[in-house]
């Protein structure tokens, strides 16, 4: 029993952490209708840069992980400047321009950092947290469950509560109607984009203490957030974060269980179901063409 | 005057001479690599006989793993010869991609391109986690090399060497570019381009864009399943990190960077960027951000690839002398262009 909810309060954290990054990717995909495939190389960035700033550099810790945010986020304002803005009647030109970002970014990550070499980052926060008898949450755990929720919800009350985040919901619908009642395209799409590309930088570095940080980490991290996102819808907020939290749970209980490639293939697979029965995910409201 | 095909027919042949004489000019390294190219160009012609349709699929990568496992396990398990085995795992590839049509053509463009690369993904991950019988993480070893006998040959010349190899895969991938060439050419390539045109209206005079889209993706998995088993046969030994969606990224490159106008575009690109790729062996740790920024110029700056590099040049020059163009350059496959009703 101590099992199942040791598991849950680890697939609570990870949700956290999936929904972060599912949510750069829908915001990005929904107001530019690029899918960027460097998303998981921005998360790695996030990751190095907390592994700078805090491990070597010795900041504090969450000035280190406001650090990962701007770092990230000007990285995200650069590629939608120079790549993604020429290319936004050329969905697919958009989308092999992050793959080049991709190969750029692991090569930066490798000459900065070193490959092989395990980069060490010691958690801020040592201790665990005991929540019932046998079950812990590690300090680090909770305080990334904690920003990540907070962030989400700051995310969730910009785009509902002000009139920028009406705005970039209004471009996520209909970029021509907007553009038409006065909305700077150019500027909503830099919004979404550092917006996008700082969450994920967020995630990052927060989970930067608790898994091991190396240039190819991106890789499950987009994985991950392919599923959640298409689980969820493509364009859906409210669908990524639902998806991110039930893939959570299905994630960390398989990976319990049965290992984790088997959790990633199941995983792919139901995300294949969904594509075929329901493509617009579980909350989505786009249609196919 | 020599008319347009006689030359055609007399490059060819020189081309053909080049590359008979070429391997015997080389370094024992460099004959390796020309065998690698070879079968690239097979995997990149086949993947474009897919995208003709305008379908970008994740998953070409992985069918060649297909191809690669299948012959090797036929060669391993069944102890069948070679020439058996390749074209038997070329088919195996037509089925599998068959099996996956189903889901997979219910999407388009962007579904397409994630659910063919979660369908890649899941069926390499397969491979990585079941130990019996593809070998898990370090995959499979000691596939037999080729034996050729003919009668009146007492022992089997077994084909391991770098130079006979060479002439192995370049005679079965000359082959199936004919192949290839005149199925474009055919009735059948030209609905597979007015899919890519106007799909509705092509459906509308009676074409089974399903049945086409099938087609292309089952001809192009063929014959990807035919590269597969002649890398793993030269080889010796394949693992699932040689058919992951990284090596698909490459396949990409090379496609987009030659272009897919025309049938040699993607040939160019694979040629171009393999010698780009040997000039910067020494620099092993940069090469993926010398691709990725390849990939991100020729993105931006010349969108039909290698094979319009010609015809533009040929424009500044003409711009820079002075003329008017006269030669208005209209792509072999025309944009689509947005349908309104």
């Amino acid at each position: 029993m101590e099992v199942v909810f040791q598991t849950c309060v680890n697939a609570l954290v990870a949700s956290g952490f999936f929904a972060l990054t599912a949510v750069g990717l829908v915001l990005i995909f929904g107001v530019m209708g690029i899918i960027n495939f460097a998303h998981g190389e921005l998360f790695m960035v996030g990751a190095y840069s907390v592994w700078y700033l805090y491990s070597i550099s010795g900041w504090p810790f969450f000035l280190a992980v406001v650090g990962a945010l701007v770092i990230v986020a000007v990285i995200g304002l650069l590629m939608e400047r120079g790549l993604f803005r020429p290319m936004r009647n050329n969905p697919l030109g958009g989308l092999i321009n992050s793959i080049g970002v991709l190969f750029i970014l692991q090569v930066v990550a490798v000459k900065v950092g070193g490959l092989g070499l395990m980069k060490h980052v010691p958690p801020a926060f040592p201790g665990v947290v005991q929540i019932i008898e046998g079950v812990v949450l590690s300090k680090q755990r909770l305080v990334a469950l904690i920003v990540s929720a907070v962030l989400l919800l700051f995310i969730w009350l910009f785009l509902t509560r002000t009139k920028l985040g009406w705005a970039l919901r209004a471009t996520a619908q209909d970029r021509e109607a907007a553009a038409l009642q006065g909305i700077s395209i150019n500027r909503i799409s830099m919004l979404a984009m550092g917006l996008g590309a700082g969450v994920a930088g967020v995630a990052g570095a927060l989970m930067a203490p608790l898994t091991r940080v190396q240039p190819y980490m991106g890789h499950s991290v987009i994985i991950a957030a392919f599923i959640v996102t298409i689980v969820g819808g493509l364009g859906s907020l409210s669908g990524a974060i639902l998806a991110a939290v039930l893939y959570a749970f299905f994630h960390t209980f398989v990976t319990t269980y049965f290992g984790g490639i088997i959790a990633t293939i199941l995983g792919l697979l139901i995300m294949l179901v969904v594509l075929i029965i329901k493509p617009t995910g579980l909350m989505g409201t786009q249609t196919t063409e | 005057m020599i008319n347009k095909r006689t030359s055609k027919a007399l490059g060819l042949i020189a081309l053909f001479a080049f590359l008979i004489v070429l391997p015997f000019t080389l370094k024992f390294h460099q004959q390796d690599f020309l065998i690698f190219l070879i079968i690239n160009i097979l995997v990149v012609v086949s993947y474009r006989l897919m995208t003709l349709t305008g379908e970008w699929s994740l998953i070409h990568v992985v069918l060649m793993g297909v191809g690669a496992y299948s012959s090797a396990l036929l060669a391993k398990k069944l102890g069948l010869s070679f020439w058996l085995t390749m074209p038997l795992s070329g088919i195996i590839c037509t089925l599998v991609a068959f099996l996956f049509s189903f889901p997979l053509f219910r999407m388009k463009q962007f579904y397409f391109l994630i659910g063919s690369f979660a369908a890649g993904e899941a069926i390499r991950l397969s491979w990585v986690y079941f130990k019996v019988p593809f070998g898990g993480p370090k995959g499979l070893r000691y596939i037999p090399s080729p034996k050729f006998t003919f009668p009146g040959l007492k022992e089997a010349i077994e084909i391991w060497e770098p130079i006979p190899y060479y002439f192995l895969t370049l005679t079965v991938v000359t082959l199936c570019l004919w192949i290839l060439y005149r199925l474009e050419n055919s009735r059948i390539g030209l609905t597979l381009h007015s899919i890519h045109w106007r799909d509705v209206l092509a459906e509308s005079v009676g074409i089974n864009i399903w049945r086409y889209k099938t087609l292309a993706f089952g001809v192009a998995s063929f014959f990807v399943g035919i590269a597969g088993a002649l890398l793993a046969h030269y080889l010796g030994t394949i693992n699932p990190n040689q058919f992951a969606v990284g090596i698909m990224v490459y396949v990409l490159i090379w496609v987009i960077v030659g272009g897919t106008a025309t049938f040699a575009g993607p040939i160019i690109g694979v040629t171009v960027l393999s010698i780009v790729n040997e000039w910067f062996r020494a620099f092993e740790i940069w090469r993926p951000l010398i691709y990725g920024c390849i990939l991100i110029i020729s993105i931006m700056f010349l969108p039909e690839g290698l094979e319009s590099l010609p015809s533009k040049l040929r424009g500044v020059i003409n711009r820079l002398l002075g003329k008017e163009e006269i030669e208005v350059n209209v792509p072999e496959r025309m944009e689509k262009e947005e349908e309104v009703f």
